[in-house]
């Protein structure tokens, strides 16, 4: 493991080249940040404050609440997301080939979908509870008890298998890039495969899986959809509550602020995870390990450990919501639909682009320069956890200050009024999006630059290379699995996104989302049914080709062309 | 391969670019067209849509709309004098309140409108509209609850002989805020909160779903009574999943103090930026006009704040509606208080 930091390496290069990238990385910081200064703005000075109030009543119920549903999903997609990577990396068993891009599909389904979808299988006139009326010849809901899936724990089942893929993905992607010499050293030495895992793999994964956990926990802390459904009173129904109820801006704010407080516990967590570590290989061998094939139940118990998060992540909702579709197909199928399907993939698409390329920009600043730029881009990244409505109005507020200010100015200077330009137009969407999504593509491009060891940068640099070329002929063909995987995150969340988009929307302007959302939420799902399903399918094709590249994307890949394994060992 | 899946994923993003810029200047376009008129909604679409076709229909002026069930009005604030909003529509007394507080709205009187609309359902100087009428009513299991046993006000649901037989939405719903709010306008504060804690006891379960889903456990027998606006009962007869909901109760319309039920109200207001003033009026005038009243009766069941406007047959089959007496605004002056106390009981825990 080496240790060393670029740090050193930056203070060699003429200082104007480094100073770009640090200007440069400052200036898209101040942008990205701007939404959440202007939230930080209304709730520190509100027009009518409540605080008191909110103090007193609200915040410890819905902070208790979120705690205990964030420790549970926490605990829920490790031990999927961990488990399931590690199976079908390590060991050979049946449809392990199917598994390995079938895990990721419950990342394609929203998860308001699937507290829906649970709900109308679950309750009380749901089929299961039905069945069992009929076999025990039970009446009303008072004569037997049933777990109610309107609930705290139905929460944490919901999400955990919806947010378990931010884990296997980031965890596999790791497992994937570690050479079998350094396993095969550790079994050399007398530990056996449960020991190897454990002392060995786990800990060497350690980084991406914590990045998984704390991404799927900010998902979890920002989520609406369900907690609202399941009558779940976290943080985030108490900022919609005291908006929506009270029409009291400010006060949402504040509890946003108070939220915002939880994003920075955890991404310090995942800072003391690493504990300033990082980790290389410094072997420039590399061989992919021999899977260990498994038998009998310990193959079955492989076998179930990946099939189930699938049926219930996946496979349960996506078939629930194909009955309805084809039941209300007729109603459905016509040009508007057509027109939903374009927004929802033009936005996306632009906003992952726009997305990575940020993500890398501000990546690459932090490892040419060190701690202090990375103070700069964690402030870029907390725009994840604000809930998506009051990121919209974070958004509305600098874009509406700037439009005007233009418009004044072209009134003074011209007599002409040049209106809003940038409200109001899907400009103010993608930009919505960046922000909020920003931190999960940065936080797949940080982790796998992470990875490249600091002497490719210096033997680049000794040969004369500067940092962009650097970035441009190195770096970037070696990160290239984890830029399309951070794309795909970003455009799959992008796709899913509600709230914001619901408010910052241009005039008849509407996505897919949007679409089901109004049918969904009058208990009419299944009117809707056709966008809500073409949601996840244009989720499950990034996520096919997301998980090609991944396996070619592994060093010494035994599924590429001969051509490509040379061309990667020789890095 | 490799690098042409890479160049691949850039190029669709790149192009996806090259699509969504026509698509910005068309929506700027949009907005500034003079035969149109744009309309922020806190209304779902569907029932609005149909009132807008047939205004398009009369008079060539295309509506153009932004829905969302929060938000609109902190945009409309923040957007200032360039806002292309013309008109925003409310789907309770509060969100008009709001709007007329923060000053984003414009006075607007004409004679149409102030002949078509009952001094009680507008604002003074014309700054807010009221288009429809909505009762929150109870709904009773067919066979659990005898119509001789059913709730006749609001204040019996606090009677501890419901203990465990009732179900709500959660309670800081606006619609349940407001009932909240007619409670404080009606007995004081004190009494509201004793009303409160008692109704909070006797729920069957912790308050969760929208209104329809209370009658659906109704139909369930999870609880025996429910709160809900009236015209939910028409749409669940209307659709085919929810028709059996609608069987299983029936509806009771309740008093507040002795007066009458609680009602709330849909409505709307000119915005103080309006860039299609003309249009806009002319959407309004419109709106309150037989035609759509009328409309908004047989399509939604809501009954029409214009006097005389024939009512759908399920909504006079349901019985006549006697509306408690209490000035609107009053009711709405005292939203955050009931919001607040709905907090302080731990309603919705």
């Amino acid at each position: 493991m080496s240790m060393t930091t670029l740090s050193s390496l930056s203070s060699s290069t003429r200082p104007s080249q480094g100073r770009v990238w640090i200007l440069g990385g400052l200036l898209v910081a101040l942008i990205v940040a701007a939404p959440i200064g202007a939230i930080a703005w209304i709730a520190l000075f509100p027009t009518e404050n409540i605080w008191p109030h909110l103090a007193s009543t609200v915040l410890p119920r819905h902070s208790w609440n979120t705690a205990l549903l964030m420790v549970g999903n926490g605990i829920g997609v490790f031990l999927i997301g961990t488990a399931s990577a590690w199976l079908v990396s390590a060991c050979d068993f049946t449809g392990r080939r199917v598994f390995e891009w079938a895990l990721l599909l419950p990342l394609a389904v929203p998860a308001y979908i699937v507290a829906f979808v649970y709900t109308d299988i679950l309750e009380f006139a749901g089929p299961v509870q039905g069945l069992l009326r009929d076999v025990f010849g039970w009446q009303t809901a008072r004569d037997y008890w049933f777990p109610e899936i309107r609930s705290m724990g139905g929460a944490i089942f919901v999400m955990s298998f919806v947010l378990y893929p931010y884990v296997y993905l980031l965890a596999r992607a790791s497992f994937h890039e570690q050479s079998s010499s350094v396993l095969e050293v550790s079994r050399t030495l007398g530990r056996g495969p449960w020991q190897t895992f454990l002392t060995v793999a786990l800990p060497l994964a350690r980084p991406a899986i914590v990045v998984g956990i704390a991404l799927a926990l900010m998902e979890t802390l920002a989520d609406f959809g369900t907690v609202d459904y399941f009558a779940v009173n976290t943080l985030t129904v108490a900022v919609f509550n005291v908006w929506l109820g009270m029409g009291n801006a400010g006060g949402a704010a504040q509890i946003a602020l108070v939220m915002l407080g939880f994003v920075i516990l955890l991404i310090s967590l995942e800072r003391i995870g690493r504990q300033g570590r990082q980790y290389h290989h410094t072997s420039s061998r590399f061989q992919a390990s021999p899977r260990v094939r498994l038998r009998g139940g310990r193959h079955l118990a492989a076998f179930l450990v990946c099939a189930v998060p699938i049926l219930i992540g996946f496979l349960i909702p996506a078939g629930v919501l194909l009955r309805h579709a084809i039941v209300f197909f007729d109603d459905s199928w016509n040009q508007a639909f057509f027109a939903f399907a374009r927004n929802s993939l033009t936005l996306s698409a632009t906003a992952a682009l726009i997305a990575v390329s940020i993500a890398v920009f501000l990546a690459y600043g932090r490892r040419l320069s060190g701690r202090g730029f990375g103070a700069l881009s964690r402030i870029a990244l907390l725009g994840y956890a604000v809930p998506g409505a009051v990121l919209a109005v974070g958004v509305i507020i600098p874009f509406a200050r700037i439009d005007n200010a233009i418009d004044s100015l072209a009134r003074d200077l011209f007599g002409v009024s040049t209106g809003l330009i940038l409200s109001g137009t899907i400009f103010a969407l993608v930009f919505a999006y960046v922000v909020r999504f920003l931190a999960v593509g940065f936080g797949a491009v940080e982790a796998s630059l992470g990875k490249i060891r600091p002497t490719m940068d210096m033997a680049a640099r000794s040969l004369g290379a500067g940092p962009g070329r650097t970035l441009w002929r190195i770096h970037l063909p070696l990160v290239r699995g984890s830029l399309i995987a951070a794309g795909t995150i970003v455009f799959v969340d992008s796709m899913k996104e509600l709230p914001a988009t619901l408010i910052l929307r241009p005039f008849n302007f509407d996505t897919l989302a949007t679409h089901v959302y109004q049918f969904a939420s009058d208990e009419q799902l299944e009117r809707s049914a056709l966008s809500a399903l073409t949601i996840v399918i244009a989720g499950i094709l990034p996520v096919i080709i997301l998980s090609r590249a991944l396996r070619q994307a592994r060093p010494g890949a035994r599924t590429g062309t001969p051509k490509d394994t040379q061309a990667t060992t020789r890095g | 391969m490799r690098k042409r899946t890479f160049a691949l994923a850039g190029a669709a993003a790149g192009l996806a670019a090259l699509l969504i810029g026509p698509g910005v200047i068309a929506q700027q376009q949009a907005s500034v067209n003079s035969g149109e008129v744009n309309v922020y909604s806190y209304r779902q679409p569907f029932l609005i849509q149909p009132m807008f076709d047939a205004f398009t229909r009369d008079t060539g002026v295309k509506v153009n709309v932004v829905f969302a069930k929060k938000g609109l009005v902190e945009r409309l604030k923040q957007e200032g004098r360039n806002s292309p909003a013309d008109l925003i529509f409310t789907v309770d007394i509060g969100r008009l309140n709001d709007a007329y507080d923060s000053g984003v709205t414009a006075p607007v009187e004409t004679a149409q409108l102030t002949a078509n609309i009952p001094a009680a359902f507008r604002q003074a100087d014309g700054h807010w509209y009221g288009l429809t009428q909505r009762a929150r009513i109870i709904y009773a299991s067919k066979d659990r609850v005898s119509k001789d046993d059913a709730p006749k006000s609001y204040e019996e649901l606090a009677d501890p002989k419901w203990a465990g037989r009732i179900c709500t939405r959660a309670g800081n719903h606006v619609y349940q805020v407001a009932l909240t709010a007619a409670m404080i306008a009606h007995h004081g504060e004190e009494k509201a909160e004793a009303w409160l804690r008692g109704l909070k006891s006797n729920l069957a379960r912790k308050p969760q779903g929208n209104d329809r889903a209370q009658v659906k456990a109704i139909s369930e027998g999870e609880c025996d009574i429910s709160l809900g606006n009236n015209y939910y009962f028409g749409l669940m007869l209307q659709n085919k999943e929810q028709f059996a909901w609608a069987q299983a109760v029936y509806p009771v319309f309740p008093t507040i103090d002795d007066t009458g039920t609680h009602v709330n109200i849909s409505g709307m207001a000119l915005t103080k930026a309006s860039p299609n003033r003309d249009n806009a009026v002319m959407l309004m005038e419109f709106l309150t006009g037989d035609l759509a009243q009328q409309m908004y009766s047989e399509q939604n069941f809501e009954y029409p704040v214009v006097a005389g406007v024939p009512q759908a047959g399920l909504l006079r089959s349901m019985g006549e509606l006697k509306a408690d007496t209490m000035a609107l605004d009053r009711v709405a002056a005292l939203r955050a208080d009931a919001f607040k106390l709905v907090d302080k009981v731990g309603y919705n825990d």
